[in-house]
């Protein structure tokens, strides 16, 4: 038997993802798009307990390639990587759990066990792929209220995401204004802008045209490799920032100074974003990345309410808008204008726009100043929630 | 709303001393549960006792980031914006108290910000230091040079008072924009002796000044 992977103290430790599939009449799911699903999996963890009072639980959103692990080890093997979000999630942590019940789902369309377009189609015993409906950041909150309603939580402390799960956070407090008591949007938007909507399309465009693609066709092991992978590259470009590549790569070779004289990665910028591509082929699925990239597309709150201040006069929470100072992708004036609108709506708003060089991805990152405001923000919710109760 | 370089550049700390001095009588003025806002908030000091002993529902305007994050970090309402920004988003009255510690003469347009804060909130208290201190008349008299003091710490080229003013000049316009001086203190900041309120002659004998301030009204006429 292999030794144990050393878990830190800092860590919740072992976790499972769980899953609960929403079948039954008063389940079948109405998208936006106006097309129905069912029945609907969700896949999730929790981390920490659900107070008797039950107001301790935070709803974690995930990104674009994230999932339903945000913390903690599934097997304890030496060399597993923790949860995506293991840097803001565990004991004595900004989500801290020995304090908060976090909870975080795969959401609606995911590829990472709740119901997406790799899924066999209960009708055709196939997978959806193509028939698969197209959905909205606005279903996937829908469905995220349906997993609460399954645990039992009626009440959020807060709900906190980054960029695609940032726009899920701003829907949640639309949608749902008496559940939610704090949302903390990070790096996110109310609407992408056409430059984003264009990398996503270069990426669509690049999964497509790989003939493996197949009009979506594709035996689960047989995914569009290089389509995908290309795509993943493209995105994470977005992702970083000039300086950030600057300080990780330079111009260094992968092979010393000389130049190689060839087309295959000389430059480490290179090898580094092939890597990225190929290891996202072995756990994404490539429909699965063309309907994402579509949903925040979709995503428009000045489109759906007419104004921002009109989207958030319903809105009954306190906000924690984050934004980060290198991030070109959903850069600091989205967060400013979401504040805006905010203030507008007379709500109560905290902002802060992180000194970063990390770009976009600094919401994953440690090195900066997010764990901490975060932290803050969550404590004063418990401590007003503390008082209210008294 | 993208910070101002130029702005956060200042070194605060210099007259740090003489913005937390006035704390004290600013908290006097802060009713308990009021909304309260601070602009140019710092990293918080003031909102924090606000909260604690007054127990305000506190929100502040930073422009620098770091200070911003300390304040989050605390726990304290905050947003990261220029204060001469966006201040026209709030509603009207959206706040009882609103504060400009040491603040006013640092802006491009006092007149606009004073306006606005009027605007959005019921009151708001206004503190500056006075120019017109006997002990800088005199400097200026017999050395011909800019005072840099307790007060006014820093030199003629890197000041973030872009702005010089006197009590007299203040109530002066006060009385032209119709705006009601509710209450003010005039004060002697020392480092030797205790901080002396001054009731004679203040705009001779005051280094610093501090008015309550509220929209519309009869204007106090007695300027000293």
């Amino acid at each position: 038997m292999s030794q144990p992977n050393q878990i830190p103290d800092s860590s919740v430790g072992l976790v499972e993802t769980r899953s609960v599939i929403f079948r039954g009449a008063e389940w079948v799911l109405q998208l936006e798009s106006g097309k129905t699903l069912h029945p609907v999996k969700v896949a999730y963890e929790t981390y920490g307990r659900l107070s008797p009072a039950k107001d301790n639980a935070v709803l974690v959103c995930h990104a674009l390639s994230g999932d339903a692990h945000a913390a903690g080890y599934h097997t304890g093997a030496p060399g597993e990587k923790p949860g995506w979000w293991e840097l803001i999630i565990g004991p004595g942590k900004p989500l801290d759990t020995d304090r908060y019940f976090v909870i975080c789902s795969n959401f609606l369309g995911g590829c990472k066990g709740t119901t997406g377009p790799a899924d066999i189609d209960p009708a055709t015993g196939r997978p959806y792929g193509l028939n698969f409906p197209f959905y909205t950041v606005r279903d996937m909150v829908k469905v995220q209220k349906w997993l609460l309603d399954h645990l039992g939580v009626k009440k959020l402390l807060a709900v906190i995401g980054g960029s695609l799960g940032g726009m899920q956070v701003l829907q949640w407090s639309i949608s749902y204004p008496d559940l939610v008591l704090g949302a903390i949007p990070i790096a996110a938007t109310a609407r992408m802008s056409p430059q984003a909507i264009a990398f996503n399309e270069v990426a669509r465009q690049a999964i497509m045209s790989d003939p493996s693609w197949n009009y979506g066709l594709y035996k689960p092991d047989r995914q569009p490799e290089s389509g995908l992978a290309l795509a993943r590259m493209i995105a994470h470009i977005t992702y970083l920032s000039e300086n950030a590549m600057l300080r990780k790569f330079s111009r260094r070779m992968i092979d010393g100074t000389e130049r190689g004289f060839k087309l295959e990665a000389d430059f480490q910028v290179e090898s580094y974003l092939h890597h990225q591509g190929s290891t996202f082929v072995k756990r994404f699925d490539a429909n699965t990345y063309l309907y994402i990239t579509r949903a925040m597309d979709y995503f428009d709150l000045h489109l759906d309410y007419g104004s921002l201040k009109n989207a958030f006069d319903p809105c009954k929470s306190s906000f924690l808008v984050v934004s980060f100072t290198s991030d070109w992708l959903f850069p600091p004036f989205h967060s400013q204008e979401l504040v805006k609108g905010l203030r507008q709506a007379g709500k109560n708003v905290s902002y802060c726009n992180i000194g970063s060089d990390q770009g976009h991805d600094a919401f994953l990152l440690p090195g900066n100043r997010m764990g901490e405001v975060v932290s803050g923000f969550l404590t004063r919710l418990e401590k007003e929630v503390q008082l209210a109760g008294k | 709303m993208q910070a101002n370089e130029d702005k956060v550049r200042f070194d605060w700390n210099r007259s740090l001393p003489r913005d937390r001095e006035l704390d004290p009588y600013i908290l006097e003025l802060a009713n308990p549960r009021e909304r309260v806002l601070d602009l140019g908030c710092g990293r918080g000091e003031l909102l924090k006792k606000l909260k604690e002993e007054k127990k305000v529902r506190e929100h502040g305007i930073e422009l620098n980031s770091e200070h911003v994050a300390d304040c989050l970090a605390q726990g304290l309402s905050v947003i990261q914006a220029d204060l001469e920004e966006g201040l026209s988003d709030f509603m009207g009255e959206c706040f009882d108290l609103i504060i400009l510690n040491q603040v006013l003469l640092t802006v491009k347009d006092p007149l606009a910000l004073l306006q606005q804060a009027l605007r959005i909130g019921r009151r708001a208290v206004v503190t500056f230091p006075n120019f017109a201190h006997w002990r800088i008349r005199l400097h200026l008299l017999l050395t011909g040079r800019l005072p840099v003091n307790q007060t006014l710490p820093y030199k003629w080229y890197e000041s973030p008072e872009i702005r010089l003013a006197t009590i007299k000049d203040f109530q002066e316009l006060c009385r032209e924009l119709h705006i009601e001086i509710e209450s003010r203190r005039f004060l002697q900041l020392n480092s030797l002796v205790q901080n002396r309120k001054v009731n004679l002659w203040p705009n001779l004998r005051s280094t610093v000044a501090l008015f309550c301030l509220r929209r519309g009204g009869q204007y106090d006429s007695n300027p000293k």
